[in-house]
């Protein structure tokens, strides 16, 4: 049972799109509900990994079965969850149906289509992030793409087509490169005796600190795009925008995850002499983020651009605390990106109910909703504080853990410039908040909205709960990665150590292998 | 008196192509019994025909002597041949399937047209297991007299007049080019044949350096580089693909240019590896030359089978990254990938013909508008198709391009490979603009005059089946490819 659970359950929604396939087409709500069922069922599938857990560094629930073998390729089904990876795939599997739910009346045309990209949507993300097998790992990465983009230009706003093609072609431009770089990483593994895409034989691998370098730049750029850090971030406020709700909601609560996932699970431990070197850059491009997202979040006139810029803002703390490369640093980072999916997620759906209500997302349009609607009022409030990070709320467990990392590592000053983000996002998201829901309810058409129904209060209620049992009792969460977390850091200092003592550090092939032809660039 | 000895006649070796003339000459007779609105039984007669043949080819491969070698050495049936000829037979098949219902609606539905597929594909097959030039340069030209008709096919079309035309003066052009090389080669080393040729130059490595070589060399790269489109080769490309009937374009946007690779890598892998790193560093040009030429151009055209032009060039240039690298990888991955390219080209272009109005209408990509909702099935087919031509897995047009660029990367071309994959990046914002068209537009028509005939069906079927299995798992064709590489 172990070794299929993962599996099981990354590929249950592919039995939804193939049950979807025969449905009729005009049954919306059977249509909704089955995939909401699939999604829920997918979701009770993956409660048994946070039980049955072991708290240490290994991975688990691990499945290894060779796929393709042909010439000088190995890859494998190799699948299974460490600390790092658990709380992400838990996090996919639960904002999921809320991502399902949130689309009940929002969507009335093409429902099948749409709940066939939601699915397979989360097939792709579940693969990404149990793949231990950089091939798999990739094809899941790809595929992710595919159902992204039909959601957002089918279903998203005006200027929807541009932003799914820009959203495609970023994403894409940037992981052909990762794929250059990984099948010139396989090279170098084959070189030293080892026919394996697998991450966890890859890990062990000793490369000299220059192809590191480039390798490690193939993969940073794919994640970069992906988190998005500055300057390459501008595809996502665009897709944000555009996207229907849920898709927003996916794209913020767990897509940009890949891109930070990617650098914890790949791109650090595989070239950690690289990621060392590249830090200070990329540290400072995080910073950049970090300020920049928040003075351009400040200005803007739409809800849903202001939401996207601060999740820009984030994803840079979670950057920073990443490469601060020690305990607090990296758990505040892995434990951000939860509180991120959870609070910006959360932002999205609300953006999502003034949507479907008024069809603007203009702040001018609104003002003195809290009159109208209390209970709106009430939750709307608890995420925006939990999105600025209000002690008591999860954003700020992870945004102190980070800064409090970023501080004692090398990152100091960093951390110190960071630390001004944390304010702005309070000035952005605050003002934001005071003229959306304070003020004179002048405008007519909002007299008449009506509050949250039952449907969306069930949507809110398990991410306020979350947003609260993650502010006040992170230790569950943080405990279960920590081994994990640990590894990932030892991992960066030992390889690093290593190199520095041998740098050259050469690799016997083992006697019964035949060298692959030397890699050299032309 | 002096007797000449008959050099044993072992039809083994030619025994595909054999049988495949044999049905195209019978069904020439048959023709003449048929009515002009029963000409589709003459495709059904030449599907037959091609699984004979196809049995053949495989009985070949698991024969137990491995090479039928006949003729004094000029044919050479070995598994690479038999795999490339098993990718003509694969899209001959396809194409035949998708061409009744075009020919019928063009009116132009004249029964020699099978003969002419099948003679063609027994053109590329002569081509793939010629060791001799002058067998490579014979099956050349029985391949392109015949593609010269069908690019003409459609008779009463000025476009495919024009295409017929344009395709026979550049082939005859091109054609000089590479016999003229050849008869340098031959007038430097004294033979034509490409075993004896290698052993010429590894006795005489000095030879290298003669003029009279390396310009035969050069020609015979340049006649090769007009038959697989390569760049700055391939000017005749989009106006012919555009011209010519659709299901021909889909034929000859594969097979032929299977046929000119496979002969291309025989005649420089095996004669020529003392040229090795000069015709490398050549190809490496073209490679990107032709990668970016086709891409950059695609991205501008309106017309569908135009874009599909340019596109195939673009493909022409992946596969030549395969064979800059030259090594086993590499090698496989361009056989891998030309019967992924039959599979997932000729189903887009069978589309074409279903959405394709009579005189070649509804050919561009805006008539595309909203076809994947009024048409889901059909939609989902095409953006498959799409998808793989892009390199998106999990589709088996993403294999190919890894294995191709993994070969490259083993070599130790890594420029190379990053070109390549920057260029199937830029390939996707074409791909992508018809899925624009297909399903983020609202729909303009009705799409009512659509009719899916069964043979197309089954090409479709065949075609996406072709596309996801290799896709998925394609361990077993990838060990046949490996098999087939002859080094």
């Amino acid at each position: 049972m172990n070794e299929t659970i993962l599996s099981l359950m990354t590929f249950l929604p592919l039995v939804g799109v193939l049950l979807l396939f025969f449905m009729p087409k005009n049954s919306h709500d059977l249509l909704r509900g089955l995939a909401l069922g699939v999604t829920i069922l997918t979701f009770l599938v993956s409660l048994p990994l946070v039980t049955g857990f072991q708290t240490n560094a290994d991975f688990q629930f691990v499945k290894n079965v060779p796929w393709i073998s042909a010439g000088p390729f190995q890859m494998n089904y190799h699948v299974g969850i460490d600390g790092i990876s658990l709380w992400l795939v838990i996090l996919t599997t639960f904002i999921m149906p809320l991502a399902v739910l949130s689309t009940w009346t929002a969507v009335e045309e093409k429902v099948k289509e749409y709940m066939i990209c939601l699915l397979l949507l989360e097939v792709g993300m579940l693969g990404a992030f149990i793949s231990l097998d950089l091939f798999l790992f990739y094809i899941f990465w790809e595929l992710m793409l595919i159902p992204m983009y039909f959601i957002i230009g089918i279903w998203g706003g005006k200027q929807k087509i541009y932003a799914a093609i820009k959203f495609f072609i970023y994403t894409m431009a940037g992981s052909v490169l990762m794929l250059v770089a990984l099948i010139a990483l396989y090279f170098l593994g084959v070189k030293a005796g080892m026919h394996t895409f697998s991450i966890i034989n890859l890990y062990t691998l000793n490369i000299d600190p220059a192809i590191q370098t480039w390798l490690f730049l193939a993969f940073a750029l794919s994640f970069a795009i992906k988190v998005p850090l500055f300057p390459v971030h501008t595809w996502l406020p665009l897709a944000h925008t555009e996207a229907p709700t849920a898709g927003s909601v996916i794209l913020a609560a767990i897509l940009l995850k890949m891109g930070t996932y990617g650098y914890v699970r790949f791109a650090m431990p595989l070239f950690p002499d690289a990621a060392a070197r590249f830090t200070p850059l990329i540290a400072t491009l995080a910073v950049i983020g970090i300020i920049y997202a928040a003075l351009v979040a400040m200005v803007q006139e739409d809800v849903k651009k202001l939401v996207a810029y601060s999740s820009v803002a984030h994803l840079g703390f979670v950057m920073l605390g990443i490469f601060a490369l020690n305990q607090q640093g990296v758990a505040g980072g892995m434990l951000q990106m939860l509180n991120h999916g959870v609070s910006t997620g959360a932002l999205f759906l609300i953006v999502g109910f003034i949507y479907e209500r008024r069809h603007t997302r203009l702040i001018s349009d609104f003002g003195g909703l809290s009159k109208q609607m209390p209970i709106f009022a009430t939750i709307f409030m608890i995420v925006t504080l939990s999105s600025i990070g209000l002690p008591g709320t999860n954003g700020f467990v992870g945004e102190f853990l980070v800064l409090l990392g970023a501080f004692e590592s090398n990152l100091r000053w960093y951390a110190v410039v960071a630390s001004s983000g944390v304010i702005l996002s309070a000035v952005y998201m605050l003002w934001m908040f005071q003229r959306v829901m304070f003020g004179e309810l002048d405008n007519p058409k909002n007299q008449k909205l009506k509050d949250l129904n039952a449907r969306e209060i069930a949507i809110m209620v398990p991410l306020v709960a979350l947003i609260f049992i993650m502010g006040v009792y992170p230790t569950p969460f943080l405990d279960k990665m920590a081994p994990a977390i640990d590894k990932v850091i030892q991992q960066g200092k030992t390889k690093h150590v290593a190199a520095a003592t041998m740098p050259q550090a050469p690799l016997a092939p083992e006697a019964n292998e035949v060298p692959a032809p030397p890699i050299t660039i032309k | 008196m002096e007797t000449i000895a008959i050099p044993a006649i072992n039809f083994a070796a030619i025994m595909p192509e054999t049988i495949l003339s044999l049905v195209a000459m019978v069904l020439l007779l048959v023709n003449v019994f048929v009515p002009t609105e029963k000409k589709a039984y003459l495709g059904y007669l030449s599907l037959i025909g091609i699984i004979v043949t196809f049995v053949t080819v495989v009985n070949g491969w698991n024969a137990p002597i491995e090479l039928q070698s006949a003729f004094s050495g000029s044919v050479l049936q070995d598994k690479f041949s038999l795999f490339f000829k098993g990718i003509f037979l694969v899209s001959a098949a396809l194409s035949i399937l998708i061409t009744d219902q075009y020919m019928e609606r063009e009116g132009c539905n004249q029964g020699e047209l099978y003969p002419l597929i099948l003679f063609a594909t027994a053109g590329m097959m002569l081509m793939a297991s010629g060791t001799d030039l002058m067998t490579i340069f014979l099956g050349l030209e029985v391949l392109s007299v015949a593609l010269y008709v069908l690019a003409g096919f459609n008779r009463g079309n000025a476009k495919s007049n024009e295409a017929g035309l344009k395709y026979f003066l550049l082939g005859a052009f091109s054609t000089g080019f590479l016999l003229y090389g050849m008869a340098l080669t031959y007038g430097a080393t004294g033979t034509t044949k490409i075993a004896k040729i290698a052993e010429f130059v590894s006795l005489n490595p000095t030879y290298t350096h003669n003029p009279i070589f390396v310009v035969g060399m050069l020609l015979m790269a340049v006649g090769f580089s007009f038959k697989i489109a390569a760049a700055p080769f391939h000017m005749w490309t989009p106006d012919v693909y555009e011209g010519a009937p659709t299901p021909m374009t889909a034929f000859m946007s594969v097979g032929p240019k299977a046929a000119g690779f496979a002969a291309f890598l025989r005649v420089f892998l095996i004669a020529l590896p003392a040229f090795r790193p000069e015709w490398s560093s050549l190809l490496w040009i073209l490679a990107v030359l032709t990668m970016t030429v086709g891409n950059v151009t695609a991205l501008y055209q309106q017309n569908i089978k135009r874009m599909l032009a340019y596109s195939s060039i673009a493909h022409a240039g992946y596969v030549l990254v395969g064979f800059v690298a030259g090594n086993a990888v590499g090698t496989a991955g361009i056989m891998f990938y030309m019967l992924s390219y039959a599979f997932m080209n000729i189903g887009a272009f069978a589309i074409i013909v279903l959405v394709g109005r009579k005189g070649e209408e509804n050919n561009n990509v805006s008539d595309y508008t909203g076809f994947g909702f009024k048409h889901p099935v059909l939609g989902l087919a095409m953006s498959i198709f799409l998808f793989s031509l892009a390199g998106i897995p999990p589709a088996a047009g993403f294999i190919g391009k890894f294995y191709i660029f993994s070969g490259a990367i083993q070599e130790g071309y890594i420029w190379l490979a990053i070109i390549g994959v920057l260029n199937s990046a830029v390939s996707v914002y074409y791909y992508l603009r018809i899925m624009v068209f297909m399903y983020m537009k609202d729909p303009v028509e009705e799409f009512d005059w659509l009719k899916v005939t069964p043979s197309i069906a089954v090409c479709l079927l065949l075609a996406v089946a072709g596309v996801l299995i290799p896709g998925i798992f394609p361990a077993y064709i990838l060990e046949f490819a490996q098999k087939a590489v002859f080094f």
